[in-house]
């Protein structure tokens, strides 16, 4: 138990990283923004972009018709297009910021000061590029009928697990192209090599494991990617993201798991970062060295896409759909049926 | 004669017109009351949607709270106003803002007309109830209850523990037998006008208006003292989770409802278009229509609560992640742990492969160097690798991902001092663990090495202490698994009975008895060896008795069988 002591030193925590976020709000320099449109119950999607136009198309287009209405990007100064091409969609309101990533936390700074600002209230989704919301019944039920049911459970955040894909063979073997689903190519996931421990301090449960770790980090497991994320909350603006999206303030809302034996209702992000465009990323982040510990993740993919980017086994599983990944224990519907 | 609808809603007022319009049509009257709460543009807008149907009426609007008495006024003033509006009202039925027909109006009149005395009301005496929030339940009406339960939780459980000390005690109004049952009911005209116009009307409101949760008893309670012929079931499909929230269908829930036959279900999800759509305008009359049968959705519905509550057994994920000793089920499937065979028999993992048949046999899955899956595999089910220092980091999650990914092929693997012994209390305390143990078994590798004897030694003594710990657990009062342990000089006085008595375990429906023994390690010398650690100092007790001149008898005694009962 970390008592009083402890609880009161996470609320200072908490004032802090939001008193960070309102002063980093200087770094964000409007594009267009188109926040008048926001009706009250609108599903709302924060992202940081850096240089991924030949993503973008697709996933406005999925989270589109998952039923987000507004989207939030922060462009952490692209030279890509991208900044033009999200500039010109009618239901996306863009910032863009010359400012170091790694200083505003990798961007966690800035997407808790637009949260703060424009999410009050909302239900608000937050995903990088390449990761893809699943959750159960995504096949046959529209966002809005999940939060919907968050809300009459009295449920304020909803965690959905990173869930790493990958495609079979070299990662350059099928080009990724514009507005083409990535999970066509990067099909395959681990299905059963997660390890989970808990984290006093926060409450959250901290999830390592998967392909990253079995052949980047099999040596030095602790460092191995964090896979447990929280993206979907109900926006309060005395609330904060931690680190990422991985843990929030207050921490009651990283209790998305049950302790006595039951299942809480989950979801997962297919993160379709390996593609044919990660070695071009990998250079470029290299030499930025904006990313977490040192960009320590991006060393190991540079060492490892030096010889064989090879991440398939023949343990892999074919991603289908996620009632598979409820029965292989990924996720849970909990009690909702 | 017709039925009669009273509404109480209180969002999606479009929704609410929508049903209202189909009951309007299908020649029911309707009265319509509305939450005081919703702003009167909206009020605006749904009477101008029903404006044109002459049946449909709106009573007096009050601010409903959930488990309040404003839903029973709301109920008595709607109710009261349908039966002087509407004379040829047999039946009233009491139906909410998000519930949605499933059959049409004409099937519901006659199945009505056919029990025209008959009222449907779920009305079940307190002390036969499971369901309640909060497990108050004969309290609900001996008590008294000012504060919200929703909105001031701490005030409601304070006073309730405050009435419990001073002994506080309601007495129910007599002639009164307090009942509970689901809020949504149908009544015929003469239960409900006994219940509005009684003469004592007044006392019971007065009393019903402390009780918690009055819309889930006062109709309930008062039908009892006034029908003649009950039918305790609501014909309305309404279910509730583990906490007392009505479960909501949606577009995918369509086939369930049509097949379920019942009248009305509840709640629906506003924008479920495909069910609206389906039920309201499509043709769904001519079908052969049976009984109401909720069978398949009540099935559907306690799976789910029974998954939020218990889970599925040895899961470990992202939103199940039990404490210790509440996990209901540590690992998800029986396995065996067999410790010192391989040290004992050569290429016992083979033998073992062969007699368990469908189970896979393991080397030592927790060796230091790398964990030896079956077959030398360097990956395995679910994409778990060889790498010793992965699975050391969580050792736990290991075995319980093994055996999670492994559903329906029963994991043995091999067990000794010299490896990682950081899941001895978890399997020690798990009832899916066999554990079968062959102590000092692990003196065999060293007796055969060719190391130095000083090195030996010092190996020796680490792996006694090692075992004698892991024993030491075996033998705690805390285990829950099916250990058996042998001293390696009893095991080999009569190898073929244990090992029969696990394979028998392991796969009790082969009825086929072992014909070949696993060969045993040469251990000519053996008693030797042990004389020459305790020479130098070192006690290996673990092993059992082997007299340092006379060899132990190497051969097992085939051919004999050690079940044969006389």
């Amino acid at each position: 138990m970390v008592g009083d002591w402890g609880t009161y030193r996470l609320r200072l925590e908490r004032k802090r990283r939001l008193w960070r976020a309102f002063r980093r709000r200087r770094e964000l320099h409007p594009v267009s923004v188109r926040t008048g449109q926001i009706r009250r119950g609108d599903i709302l999607l924060f992202c940081t972009q850096r240089n991924e136009r030949i993503r973008l198309p697709y996933f406005l287009r999925y989270y589109r018709d998952l039923g987000v209405n507004h989207f939030f990007f922060v462009d952490n100064d692209s030279d890509d297009g991208s900044r033009d091409y999200l500039a010109e969609q009618a239901d996306c309101s863009l910032w863009t910021t010359q400012a170091s990533y790694r200083r505003a936390r990798f961007g966690v700074d800035w997407l808790n000061w637009l949260q703060m600002r424009h999410g009050h209230g909302h239900w608000t989704l937050v995903v990088d590029p390449d990761e893809f919301f699943v959750y159960p019944f995504c096949d046959t039920r529209p966002l809005g009928a999940l939060t919907d049911w968050l809300d009459t459970m009295s449920i304020r955040s909803f965690p959905a697990m990173l869930l790493d894909m990958y495609p079979r063979g070299a990662l350059d073997a099928q080009p990724y192209r514009e507005g083409q689903n990535p999970i066509e190519i990067a099909c395959w996931f681990d299905s059963g090599n997660y390890m989970i421990s808990r984290n006093p301090t926060y409450r959250n449960l901290w999830i390592q494991g998967g392909p990253r770790a079995r052949t980047m980090f099999s040596e030095d497991a602790a460092h191995a990617p964090t896979l447990n994320k929280i993206p979907l909350v109900k926006w309060r603006r005395s609330y904060c993201y931690v680190s990422s999206t991985h843990m929030l303030l207050p921490r009651g809302l990283n209790l998305t798991h049950d302790e006595r034996g039951g299942e809480k209702p989950s979801g997962c992000l297919l993160h379709a970062k390996f593609l044919s465009t990660l070695p071009a990323k990998v250079e470029e982040e290299l030499t930025r060295g904006e990313h977490y510990a040192g960009s320590l993740e991006y060393r190991a993919y540079a060492d490892r896409l030096k010889d064989s980017p090879e991440l398939w086994c023949k343990w892999s599983e074919q991603y289908i759909n996620w009632r598979q990944l409820e029965i292989l224990g990924l996720m849970s519907k909990g009690n909702w049926a | 004669m017709t039925v009669g609808f009273v509404m109480l809603c209180h969002a999606a007022l479009d929704r609410a017109a929508q049903v209202a319009r189909f009951w309007a049509e299908g020649g029911c009257p309707v009265v319509i009351h509305v939450d005081a709460r919703v702003p009167a543009h909206e009020f605006g807008a749904l009477r101008r949607m029903l404006a044109d149907l002459g049946t449909v009426s709106f009573s007096r609007r009050y601010m409903c709270d959930w488990g309040s008495w404003s839903l029973v006024a709301a109920t008595q003033a709607a109710s009261e106003q349908m039966l002087a509006l509407h004379p040829d009202v047999r039946h009233v039925c009491l139906a909410s803002g998000s519930c949605l027909p499933l059959r049409p109006v004409q099937e519901l009149v006659d199945y009505l007309d056919a029990r025209p005395g008959t009222d449907f009301i779920e009305s079940v005496t307190t002390s036969d109830v499971v369901w309640t929030v909060g497990g108050l339940n004969t309290e609900r009406f001996t008590l008294r209850f000012p504060f919200s339960w929703k909105k001031q939780r701490f005030l409601f459980d304070k006073y309730v523990d405050l009435q419990r000390r001073v002994n506080f005690r309601r007495s129910v109004p007599k002639g009164l037998v307090p009942h509970l049952g689901s809020q949504w009911w149908c009544l015929t005209r003469q239960t409900l006008s006994c219940i509005l116009q009684d003469p004592d009307r007044a006392l019971h409101d007065r009393y019903f208006r402390r009780v918690w949760i009055p819309d889930e008893s006062y109709f309930q309670t008062l039908t009892r003292a006034f029908s003649t012929n009950v039918e305790s079931r609501s014909l309305t499909l309404s279910k509730f989770d583990f906490q007392g929230r009505p479960h909501i269908f949606y577009d995918d829930h369509l086939q369930l409802l049509r097949r379920s036959d019942c009248f009305m279900a509840r709640k629906i999800w506003p924008r479920a278009d495909r069910l609206y759509r389906s039920f309201l305008e499509g043709g769904a009359a001519g079908q052969i229509r049976a009984e109401p049968q909720p069978g398949k959705i009540d099935r559907l519905f306690s799976k789910a609560a029974e998954r939020r509550r218990r889970g599925r057994a040895g899961l470990y994920m992202q939103s199940r992640f039990p404490r210790q000793d509440h996990e209901n089920g540590k690992t998800s499937a029986p396995y065996s742990i067999f410790h010192g065979f391989s040290d004992l028999f050569e290429n016992f993992e083979l033998w073992l492969s062969r007699a368990v048949g469908g189970g896979r046999a393991h080397g030592h899955l927790f060796a230091p160097g790398r964990v030896e899956f079956a077959g030398g595999e360097t990956v395995f089910n679910g994409a778990l690798t060889d790498r010793a220092a992965l699975r050391d980091y969580n050792p736990h999650m290991f075995l319980t991902n093994l055996i999670w990914n492994t559903r329906g092929e029963r994991q043995c693997f091999q067990f000794s001092p010299r490896d990682n012994q950081a899941i001895n209390w978890f399997t020690a305390t798990d009832p899916n663990a066999q554990i079968s143990v062959i102590s000092g078994a692990w003196a065999v590798p060293l007796f055969r090495s060719n190391a130095d004897f000083a090195d030996v030694r010092a190996e020796a003594a680490r792996l006694q202490r090692i075992e004698t710990e892991h024993l030491a657990i075996l033998r705690s009062m805390y285990v829950k698994a099916r250990v058996r342990i042998w001293t390696m000089a009893d095991f080999i006085e009569n190898p073929m009975e244990p090992l029969q008595a696990i394979i028998d375990e392991i796969s009790p429906r082969a009825t086929r008895r072992l014909s070949e023994a696993p060969r045993m390690a040469d251990l000519t010398g053996f008693g030797r060896f042990l004389q020459n650690l305790r020479n130098q100092g070192m006690q290996p007790t673990l092993m059992g008795d082997f007299p340092a001149d006379s060899d132990p008898r190497n051969a097992a005694p085939l051919g004999q069988r050690p079940y044969l009962v006389q």
